[in-house]
């Protein structure tokens, strides 16, 4: 199963640093989040990037996610 | 991608396709353009700091002979409360029209309340002096400890901060908080054998950029609205100027024009809605070009800040935690870029304790805009000074300090994912092997070493590669090149099609012409619209070689692409690049190739940074005698250019760290809106920067690139910093170490 890290800021809403889910790509991860930590707005969660297995991906929506994937939430980076 | 992968175009130092535009005038720049019947527009700025706008009268202004029309905030549709993705990350559409027009309350020195349309500037300008405003006013809120404090004046009576655990009830200046935990970092100080704590300052800055903001804008009732302005995104300011004027995007042309320079303060907009509402009012077209005291009053510089950072080590150097408590200013309104400075921060380590705590405080100063690695070099100004004192603390070496912390692949990052491949340890290892560090200081001499950390971003690029019939290319990008992206995308170009770079003509379209393509900024260019590249030229050579299949009568896989050929390898078959082109007409039409990509697998760049200075203990006065910067660029694509970033960011950084700061009047009037009082480092001002490129390859770039424009102006601060504290032997706590500042730390430690 998929590992997925949450920061202090998700912590807030998951109670917890981590957690397993079996997810075969973003979507149904994003879904299966929201049911497990019903604190949890979605829009947090999809106005955010992601790093699937240290790549940052900005626009995440068709990822797929392997069994073994480390996967963290963060807010989009921009540059100057 | 192999490390050992051998170029013949890539890596070198090619003729810029652009330099002989600009160093004969030709070019064309942001104010520029000119078009028939066009007259000119002009902005009337508020004199206070923060003040309510009682009343407005326009009516003599309004009968003078020559003038057009006049806006206002009323010009403006109503829009949502909402954030929309344009230039460096997103805005808020509401904030974005009371920035380009004060509502009902003015914010900074400098706030555009009305803006007048007439046949000459100096027409508008003796317009506006005929414009008679009331205002009440108020209280300026000028620094973040005044922002912060009890019984503070509020700037937005509807801003409650965001990030707590209880939801407030009563409005703050404070924004949001940003938090950032690893492990326990009170268990890591429990384990050192030395903490050091300190508190920082670091003051407003600007980008410092040469151009001033300049646009010209002709608005059309049939939907073919124009845009002519100098900015990093044409993308975005089509973007942000439709949603700010309720027009669909393809109702708006942006043309981007040369840019003498952005350092991400070219990445929103001003007066580009503006010239569009002044030339639907009017009927022409019209012009606005900021003077230089406009730019510095009302443009959006880098967010002051107040910075507290822990460090706690062993004796041996092991760094046991690290803690930061940051403070930024956003301006007028929300948005600083603190949340990338916690995210930066501590990077550069390999820490099992951190925690970072960011506020982004409002002030009566224009809004801040992204500045070259946004938000890193103030948290990392803060870090640094704190390490080096570690280390003089525990008597080691400051890089042997640092190599022993150094983050590496797999190092665990605060703000999420683990590192994957990048290149501290051989930046350190190249500054620490280089003469410059074994070289000996002099009396009044001091040395001071700095790390630096930016992410590097990808986002969308679009590239089409139309080839010529006789064989050449025309590569259309979107990508605005204020560093010389146009050298890179053709010796990219030129790799793949493994023919001469003088083959390819850039140019940067508007944007109509090619898909949209997100900002040049970020230090995404030349990674990601370089990517783009690649894939329209790898486009080109399949249709190459299916084009010479169907000559030859076999399979497209039948045929090879070396050095510019086709090569049909079931027979002696040859087809030059220029004889296929020349030939489409009859074998399928023209050959055009395509790259619309959203790149991701952006390498992150860590640079290290060595500064050598010299102090004028009766004057204060700082001279950098010696400096050398170190980054990791991944593959440098065209090394005259990353040499040219490492050393322009190393500049920018040693003003900031020298001489720049905004300087207001306890009214809140910026008192020094212009380069003499503003004073950016001269060439005369400065030793040569001695650049050295490390190249440790991004595995997600074909050629290994990292982006290389942020990371260099990162250390400067803290290299600079300490190097003066070395110097004089008081530690710095403040920036700029100008001499009044440097003269009153000798004076008050002797």
């Amino acid at each position: 199963m998929a590992i997925v890290m949450f920061s202090s800021e998700l912590q807030q809403f998951t109670g917890e640093p981590s957690t397993s889910i079996d997810a075969p790509d973003y979507r149904s991860l994003i879904a299966a989040l929201c049911d497990r930590y019903v604190k949890l707005d979605r829009n947090l969660l999809t106005e955010m990037a992601v790093a699937i297995d240290g790549v940052i991906i900005v626009d995440p929506l068709l990822e797929s996610i392997s069994h073994d994937s480390e996967i963290h939430f963060l807010h989009f980076v921009a540059g100057g | 991608m192999s490390e050992a992968k051998q170029f013949k175009y890539i890596g070198t130092r090619s003729i810029r396709p652009d330099g002989f535009d600009k160093v004969t005038g030709r070019a064309n720049y942001g104010a520029d353009m000119s078009l028939p019947g066009m007259i000119w527009g002009r902005t009337l700025r508020s004199p206070h700091a923060h003040a309510k706008i009682k009343s407005i009268d326009t009516s003599a202004a309004e009968a003078l002979d020559g003038v057009f029309a006049i806006a206002s905030h009323a010009d403006l549709p109503a829009v949502a409360n909402i954030s929309i993705e344009a230039g460096e990350g997103s805005s808020n559409l509401v904030d974005l029209g009371q920035n380009v027009f004060a509502k009902d309350k003015v914010l900074y020195h400098g706030h555009a309340i009305l803006a007048v349309a007439a046949r000459t500037e100096a027409i508008a300008d003796q317009a506006i002096d005929l414009i008679k405003i009331e205002y009440e006013v108020l209280t300026p809120v000028m620094d973040i400890l005044d922002a912060m404090a009890k019984g503070a004046p509020i700037l937005h009576d509807n801003m409650f901060t965001e990030g707590l655990a209880e939801k407030p009830t009563t409005a703050s200046n404070v924004a949001t908080r940003h938090e950032f935990k690893l492990g326990d970092v009170e268990a890591g100080f429990a384990a050192a054998d030395v903490i050091v704590e300190r508190d920082f300052y670091t003051p407003t800055v600007h980008q410092g950029y040469i151009e001033p903001h300049a646009c010209l804008g002709r608005y059309d009732e049939n939907g073919q609205s124009m845009i002519f302005c100098c900015t990093q995104g044409h993308f975005d300011v089509r973007a942000s100027t439709a949603a700010l004027l309720k027009m669909n995007l393809s109702q708006l042309k942006v043309i981007a024009s040369e840019i003498g320079g952005g350092f991400g303060g070219k990445t929103t907009v001003y007066q580009e809605p503006v010239s569009l509402i002044l030339s639907k009012k009017s009927g022409r077209p019209v012009k606005m070009v900021m003077e230089r005291d406009e730019v510095f009053k009302a443009s959006g510089p880098g967010s002051a800040s107040r910075l507290w950072v822990k460090v706690g080590a062993k004796n041996d150097g092991t760094i046991t935690a690290m803690q930061g408590r940051f403070h930024y200013e956003a301006g007028a309104f929300k948005g600083s870029p603190v949340m990338m400075g916690c995210m930066t921060a501590f990077t550069p380590y390999n820490l099992e304790n951190v925690h970072v705590e960011g506020f982004d405080v409002v002030v009566n100063k224009p809004k801040v805009a992204a500045y070259r690695a946004p938000g890193a070099p103030q948290a990392e100004f803060a870090a640094e000074m704190v390490v080096n004192e570690i280390a003089e603390k525990i008597g080691m070496d400051p890089i042997e300090l640092r190599l022993k912390n150094a983050a590496a692949e797999g190092t665990q990052t605060i703000y999420g994912p683990k590192l994957k491949r990048v290149g501290l340890v051989e930046c350190l290892e190249a500054v620490r092997d280089s003469e410059h560090y074994k070289s000996a200081l002099k009396e009044n001499q001091g040395r001071g070493v700095a790390a630096g950390f930016w992410f590097n971003v990808g986002g969308q690029s679009s590239v089409n590669l139309n080839m010529n019939p006789d064989g050449t290319g025309t590569i259309v990008e979107g990508s605005p090149d204020i560093g010389g992206s146009r050298a890179s995308m053709q010796l990219m170009a030129a790799e793949e099609m493994q023919m001469p770079a003088e083959n390819f003509k850039p140019i940067i379209a508007d944007t109509e012409n090619v898909a949209f393509s997100a900002g040049t900024g970020g230090s995404r260019t030349t990674f990601a619209t370089g990517m783009a590249v690649i894939e329209a030229a790898q486009d080109v050579i399949r249709q190459m070689k299916e084009r010479a299949a169907a000559v030859w009568n076999v399979t497209a896989e039948q045929v090879e692409w070396s050095e510019g050929v086709a090569i049909n390898t079931a027979g002696e078959d040859r087809l030059t690049a220029k004889q296929i082109c020349k030939g489409a007409d009859r074998t399928g039409g023209q050959i055009s190739g395509r790259g619309n990509i959203n790149a991701r697998g952006a390498g992150p760049s860590f640079a290290v940074h060595l500064c050598d200075v010299e102090v004028d203990k009766e004057t204060g006065k700082v001279d950098v005698i010696r400096y050398t910067a170190a980054q990791d660029a991944g593959k440098a694509i065209h090394p005259s250019y990353v040499e040219g970033q490492l050393q322009g960011g190393a500049v920018q950084g040693i003003g900031w760290a020298l001489n720049e700061e905004y300087v207001y009047s306890k009214e809140g009037l910026l008192e020094n809106a212009g380069f003499l009082d503003y004073r950016i480092p001269l060439a005369s001002d400065l030793p040569m920067i001695d650049a050295i490129i490390v190249e440790v390859p991004n595995a997600f770039h074909p050629y290994g690139v990292r982006g290389v424009g942020e990371s260099g102006i990162i250390p400067p601060l803290a290299a600079v910093g300490s190097a003066v504290s070395h110097a004089i032997g008081i530690p710095v706590t403040e920036l700029p170490c100008s001499p009044p500042r440097v003269l009153k730390l000798v004076q008050d430690n002797a």
